[in-house]
């Protein structure tokens, strides 16, 4: 059987922390699993934790632009945070720039972000 | 080209069957990186590369072999990898190194990617025989 990467909730924000080199299919799990969530916990945002990730290659670097999306219609927002230096420079050499993912340095900053665009669609 | 291995290093041979082998390519790559003392970036670099070619053996190949060890080469270190297949191959391959281009499926971003991120890229392809990429990257 694939590992499941475990999705925890704080408020109404879902978290996950890959800490483990994924195989693929957990990558496709993780974001079917997402998804279910978001729905069911009527979550306003995710962070995905990559800071224990050593390297983003094409396929990890696509869940992360579809989980973005696909939470993007489910009514929340995705940050993604912790990125390595060396994972951005690779991954923009090799054509993937994630342009469609929001990003901040650590999870504490990646809550902030999600509390800012929480306020500004109340005040809207 | 064939590998530039050092001389007296013998290169690991792993299956590339099933996805959880494209695992163990990037953890046996990554040891051999360190060990060269590749900087951060650039092990990086050739652990992210050495991923996308393993699952390319994998799903268009239908499975293969990765061969990776350390390379010497007019008294530079480094590491290297040999990806074979004895899948379809490739028939166009000045379309498959365009930049983003994929033969569907959604995978991979086409080879020329792939192709930045190392020092050396190799490609030997016959359409009905297989495919063989050769990739090395430089200790600096």
């Amino acid at each position: 059987m694939t590992e499941r990467v475990p999705i925890l909730r704080i408020g109404d924000v879902l978290v996950v922390s890959i800490q483990f080199d994924l195989e693929d299919q957990t990558v496709l799990n993780l974001q079917e699993d997402l998804a279910e969530q978001i729905v069911a916990r009527s979550a306003r945002g995710v962070i995905i934790d990559i800071t224990a990730l050593e390297i983003v290659d094409s396929f990890v670097g696509r869940m992360l632009a579809t989980i973005a999306d696909v939470s993007r219609m489910l009514d929340a927002r995705t940050v993604v945070v912790g990125m390595r230096p060396a994972v951005a420079i690779t991954l923009v050499e090799l054509g993937l720039s994630l342009g469609g993912v929001d990003t901040a340095l650590d999870l504490e900053k990646g809550l902030a972000r999600l509390r800012r665009s929480a306020q500004a669609a109340d005040l809207a | 080209m064939s590998a530039p291995w050092s001389a007296g290093e013998e290169p690991r041979l792993l299956p590339v069957a099933h996805s959880s082998d494209v695992v163990q390519v990037r953890q046996l790559i990554r040891t051999l990186a360190q060990e060269c003392r590749l900087s951060l970036v650039d092990q990086t670099k050739f652990i992210t590369a050495a991923s996308e070619l393993a699952r390319n053996t994998l799903v268009y190949g239908g499975g293969g072999t990765v061969r990776a060890g350390k390379a010497e080469k007019g008294g530079r270190r480094g590491v290297a990898a040999v990806f074979a297949d004895e899948g379809p191959g490739i028939p166009d391959l000045e379309l498959a190194m365009t930049d983003g281009w994929t033969s569907g499926g959604g995978l991979g971003l086409g080879l020329s990617g792939t192709r930045r991120l190392v020092d050396e890229f190799d490609l030997v392809t016959e359409v009905g025989v297989g495919t063989t990429i050769t990739i090395v990257k430089w200790a600096r």
